[in-house]
């Protein structure tokens, strides 16, 4: 414990060896934006193939390739560690604690990520190419028919699963153990709790994608027949364990944005959260209901009628939690003194367009119409309503509002906010026209269409090119910041933020909190 | 103030009413380009409704919901000079919020209950027609009292000189087949869906039918179709390469026209029975055989048998070696590999000729011929 | 409560790994059984039994008509020939029904053939009872042979009364690498 009273080691040593939660968190941030550039590279290339009708640009077998890679790496690799990067940053310094509980594996769990995705990648350029059976990988077309790269694939996920593992029990060990004296956990900021309740989903969910993968893995190589009906299996086992872990898996994706939202808003109302006790219950709420809903992805697999109903009413109650999110939020907001810099236009676009996905999740959850909407380009239109305008665009207000906080200078606001609207704008017309599609009858993953889809798959990838556009603006605005940003020595960079993070000094110094803050 | 007020919501509910209009027109019978179509059976209206329903309260809902943020953006701005409030909670409305959506979520679960008991009742069905997903077709087979069920593919008819753009695109570019689905109108039609390989999802939303086709496992679904018409259709969901090139034709005719197409049908059976002993000239089977080339081997083997997910027939050592094998492999497929086993998927004369072609064309210039009695001589052993 | 280790973080730890480990362990020793139990028990997919039937029936319904369709699939890459001997039976509950499935192996080498059952509307299924099948066991056939497979079984009488058709589907699977590896366990 000798180093505790020194600034970080020197050079790339410092990186490979850091136990340090801030280190950590930066790595995993930084990390994930890499990832979101590759994942948005590989959208990129999906949207310019579906520009126009007929194929352009590549092959239908890279086209999957690409769809599933999209997925893998977006969902794993971008949006995953980028909150858990968040987490590592913030939660010790938003309960007072030095660091997180358990230092070491929070270095391990992050260097194992690096080379999980690096093998992932490596898959493309592999005989028969990277997996192409979708982020979902139903069998089996992921067992039977897969590429030979299967196998990889199957390792990286265990690996990827393990390191999530790792950070989800740091998080919670921290969050039990490490609070200042008199942080309750009534107390603790709504970030902290929704990420709690993800970690302990993380822990229970992510085994069980290691079960699927393993059996995927024992069904190509030593002749098991779990999802295979020559052997007495079932490929629709598959999809009921995907799913039971698919499903809570949304919400490890939304409940952290969740949090953040509800630490931006209140800063910019300069008003107290409005409702903290029932957001910490619907957190809650969604988080148990998440766990038996999963068969709602499955409407058209063929279930019992009872189970068909079961699932859509359990499904219809999710409404409800979500519901109450979203009114005190926008409780929160009325009759505060709001100002609009760019994390909290990220939280508004989040609010109206988080809200509209759910809007069309409601829609979705109803059996009967989920046989129209199933597998078209309505579902592809609210999952990225959800996952991008819920996870990335709230991830995004996170950046602008703790960095100043992180590297003790001011970001552009004139660019942040343009970096807004460009990506509010270029969002909406990539994914609004997506449910008219959907709604027409366009299947989704497919790699050219019908000639009556064209105008909108024009206007589609036209809004995604200026999307992925506004991200390099987002980057640069980053480094300019790091580099030459104006320098700010406010405790508070914020009027209206609250929270332990806001009382150590700016830039936050390379150890806070080694005595424990007294909390009122 | 409450004029800006009231602009500003109109300017909220633009994109709103749009869709709502757009709605109006596809309750009109056109197919809509941007909204679900009612279809033309009563399920397909009745998923309609139910749809819509639950957009307009969703819509209600969230012109509310939109609409005090708005208000509050507008109002509640520090740049007004306003001082926050402070309260925080409100153990009534809390209340309040978390009881209504819950009525209304009962609301709703009312009638999509109902729809739901409905599509799932299959029972007394007028007739039964087989659906089984290949990749990447779709084979039909109708079910029948007497005699020999009939049963054909329907493969995507969308020629690859549309797709690679070497074409301009027809009117039904990719949903387009060469053989489609032919149903009577007004008659209760039971589907029973399977798959060869992996699972596909056979999808019409005319006539508002989706179901998942799963290897080894048979699932059900109906329509009863009350407008003659074509509708179209595609697999939905991921089966692999050629997931976007596998469509769905229905042809809805009157219950005279079925009879005659059945009845057509059975004699076209018959008569490729007469085929089958027949003798062809190198023409005919080579004319044939690229007809058959096309439908069933380019997506795999290229269209100047270049190879592609399949291995190249130019010069290979199959199409330009031993005869008998290379019928094998067309008859009996290569396990382990995409090869599938044709000898079931077509018929003997179409075999034959398909060989033919392969062995005399694409610079393959073996001057043999294979004759449909060969095929089936070499199916018996 | 139950401490593993006296530093707090590490107790917490602990027991997270455990729960970690126990949900992998779930999804095999609870997941896979609990599924295969409740196809069983609600028919999903129309599974059918996968044992013979021995119970006696209390004497034949005649006052109801069940017509019973028979439907064969061939997954891919199986060449043999195999189709119902009749394509529709007309049956009554309670019943004891015989019908042969033709199969032909048109390949020179002897091959192991699975035959998987599924019956439509699932909810039928376990009113579908099976005395006797070829899918109980695997089918081989020598090079060029031929068999007719029996198939014997019985409508349950309490069959819901608004089930008047059956559809009985057949995949047919070649597993005659799996037969030879031994790797299937008998189902």
């Amino acid at each position: 414990m000798g180093d505790h009273h020194h600034g970080p080691a020197k050079g790339l040593t410092r990186w490979m060896f850091t136990t340090n939660h801030k280190d950590i968190g930066t790595m995993y941030l930084w990390f994930s934006f890499a990832m979101f550039i590759l994942g948005g590279a590989f959208a990129m290339i999906i949207r310019a193939e579906l520009f126009q009708p007929g194929m352009q640009l590549i092959e239908p077998a890279f086209f999957n390739q690409m769809t599933t890679m999209h997925g893998l790496v977006m969902v794993f690799g971008a949006i995953m560690p980028a909150f858990v990067g968040l987490a590592n940053w913030m939660i010790p310094m938003m309960i007072g604690a030095p660091d997180m509980a358990l230092p070491r594996m929070n270095n391990w769990s992050f260097w194992i990520l690096p080379p999980a995705f690096l093998l992932l990648a490596s898959t493309l350029f592999m005989e028969g190419g990277a997996p192409a059976f979708g982020w979902t990988f139903y069998a089996p077309l992921s067992t039977t028919y897969a590429p030979p790269s299967v196998t990889y694939f199957i390792f990286s996920i265990h690996v990827l699963g393990l390191s999530s593992i790792m950070g989800s029990i740091n998080i919670i060990a921290t969050v039990m153990n490490m609070r200042a004296p008199g942080m309750t956990y009534m107390k603790m900021p709504l970030f902290v709790w929704t990420w709690l309740i993800t970690a302990f989903l993380l822990v229970a969910v992510m085994p069980v994608l290691a079960g699927a993968v393993t059996m995927m893995l024992m069904d190509i190589h030593f002749g098991t027949s779990f999802f295979s009906a020559a052997g007495g299996g079932d490929p629709v086992l598959f999809q009921h364990i995907f799913w039971f872990f698919g499903h809570p898996e949304v919400y490890i994706i939304i409940l952290p944005a969740f949090g953040v939202v509800s630490q931006i808003i209140p800063a910019f109302s300069r008003k107290p959260l409005f409702g903290y006790a029932s957001m910490v219950y619907a957190t809650a709420a969604i988080a148990f209901l998440s766990f038996v809903v999963w068969a709602h992805h499955m409407y058209t697999v063929g279930m019992p009628i009872a189970g068909e109903l079961f699932f859509m009413y359990a499904t219809m109650l999710i409404a409800v939690p979500t519901g109450v999110k979203v009114f005190n939020w926008i409780t929160t907001m009325w009759r505060g003194a709001l100002s609009f810099e760019t994390p909290m236009l990220f939280c508004i676009g989040f609010l109206v367009l988080f809200t509209i996905g759910g809007f069309t999740g409601l829609m979705l959850s109803i059996a009967p119409a989920d046989f129209q909407y199933h597998d078209s380009y309505f579902v592809v239109a609210h999952f990225h309503y959800v996952m991008v305008a819920g996870a990335v665009f709230s991830m995004t207000a996170a950046v602008y509002f703790w960095l100043p906080k992180w590297c003790g200078k001011m970001y552009n606001e004139t660019m942040g906010k343009t970096h807004f609207w460009i990506s509010f704008i270029g969002f909406n017309l990539a994914f609004f026209p997506q449910h008219f599609v959907g709604l027409a009858g366009m299947p989704r993953r497919i790699p050219d269409y019908a000639l009556q889809f064209a105008d909108f798959n024009m206007m589609s990838s036209i809004g995604a090119f200026i999307y992925g556009a506004s991200q390099i603006m987002f980057l640069y605005n980053v480094i300019a910041t790091i580099v030459a940003g104006k320098p700010t020595s406010d405790e508070k960079v914020w009027d209206g933020a609250e929270g332990l993070e806001w009382t150590v000094a700016t830039p936050a110094p390379y150890h806070t909190f080694e005595v424990p803050p007294a909390v009122k | 103030m409450c004029f800006k007020a009231k602009r500003l919501f109109r300017l909220a509910l633009a994109p709103v009413l749009m869709l709502m209009s757009a709605a109006a027109l596809a309750a009109g019978g056109e197919v809509s380009q941007v909204n679900m179509s009612p279809g033309v059976t009563e399920l397909g209206k009745e998923i309609y409704d139910l749809h819509m329903l639950i957009l307009g309260i969703c819509v209600v809902i969230g012109a509310g919901v939109f609409g005090v943020m708005l208000y509050s953006i507008v109002y509640h701005r520090k740049s007004r000079g306003v001082t926050p409030s402070q309260f925080h909670e409100s153990t009534k409305v809390e209340i309040l919020w978390t009881v209504v959506p819950f009525f209304i979520l009962i609301g709703m679960a009312f009638p999509a209950t109902t729809t739901l008991l409905e599509i799932y009742d299959t029972d007394d069905a007028d007739m039964d027609v087989l659906v089984t997903g290949y990749q990447w077709k779709w084979k039909y087979e109708y079910l029948n009292e007497d005699g020999e069920n009939v049963s054909f593919f329907s493969n995507l008819r969308t020629p690859q000189s549309e797709i690679y753009n070497a074409e301009s695109k027809g009117e039904h570019y990719l949903l387009e087949v060469d053989e489609p689905l032919v149903l009577p109108v007004d008659a209760k039609v039971r589907f029973l869906v399977t798959a060869n390989d992996v699972i596909h999802s056979w999808w019409v939303p005319q006539l508002a039918v989706k179901k998942d086709a799963i290897p080894g496992f048979i699932n059900e679904t109906w329509a009863r179709t009350s407008v003659p018409g074509v509708y179209r259709g595609q697999c939905a969901e991921l089966c692999g390469k050629d997931h976007g090139f596998m469509p769905i034709v229905v042809n809805v005719v009157s219950k005279e026209e079925y009879a005659e197409w059945l009845a057509g049908k059975q004699a076209e059976a018959s008569k490729i029975k007469e085929l089958m002993a027949q003798t062809f000239s190198m023409d005919e089977l080579m004319t044939r055989g690229k007809e058959v080339y096309q439908r069933n081997c380019l997506a795999c083997h290229g269209a100047n048998g270049e190879g592609g997910v399949g291995t190249p027939i130019a010069a290979s050592p199959v199409a330009t070696g031993d005869l008998g094998s290379h019928l094998d492999i067309g008859i009996n497929g290569v396990p382990g590999t995409a090869m599938q086993a044709f000898g079931a998927q077509i018929n003997d004369v179409e075999m034959a000729a398909v060989i033919t072609y392969q062995r005399n064309a694409f610079g393959n210039n073996m001057g043999d011929m294979v004759q449909p009695i060969d095929v089936y001589n070499h199916k018996e052993g | 409560m139950f401490r593993v280790s006296s530093n707090p973080s590490v107790d917490t730890s602990i027991k997270l790994v455990g729960v970690a480990i126990g949900m992998f362990a779930f999804v095999f020793v609870v997941m896979v059984p609990l599924y295969d139990v409740l196809c069983d028990a609600l028919g999903i997919n129309g599974k059918t039994s996968g044992e013979a039937y021995t119970s006696v029936q209390a004497g034949v319904d005649e006052s109801r008509e069940i017509t019973i369709q028979f439907v064969a699939t061939n997954n891919d890459g199986m060449p043999w020939e195999f189709r119902p001997d009749t394509n529709i039976m007309k049956v009554h509950p309670g019943g004891v029904n015989d019908t042969v499935f033709f199969a032909h192996n048109p390949l020179p080498d002897a091959m192991v053939a699975q035959a998987i059952p599924s019956v439509a509307p699932s909810r039928a299924a376990q009113y579908f009872h099976k005395t006797e099948c070829f899918c109980f066991n695997q089918q081989p056939l020598e090079g060029k042979g031929s068999a007719d497979m029996p198939l014997q079984f019985i409508v349950d009488r309490d069959l819901p009364s608004d089930i008047k058709t059956i559809t009985l589907s057949y995949t047919i699977f070649d597993v005659t690498d799996m037969a030879a590896s031994g790797a299937l366990a008998a189902r």
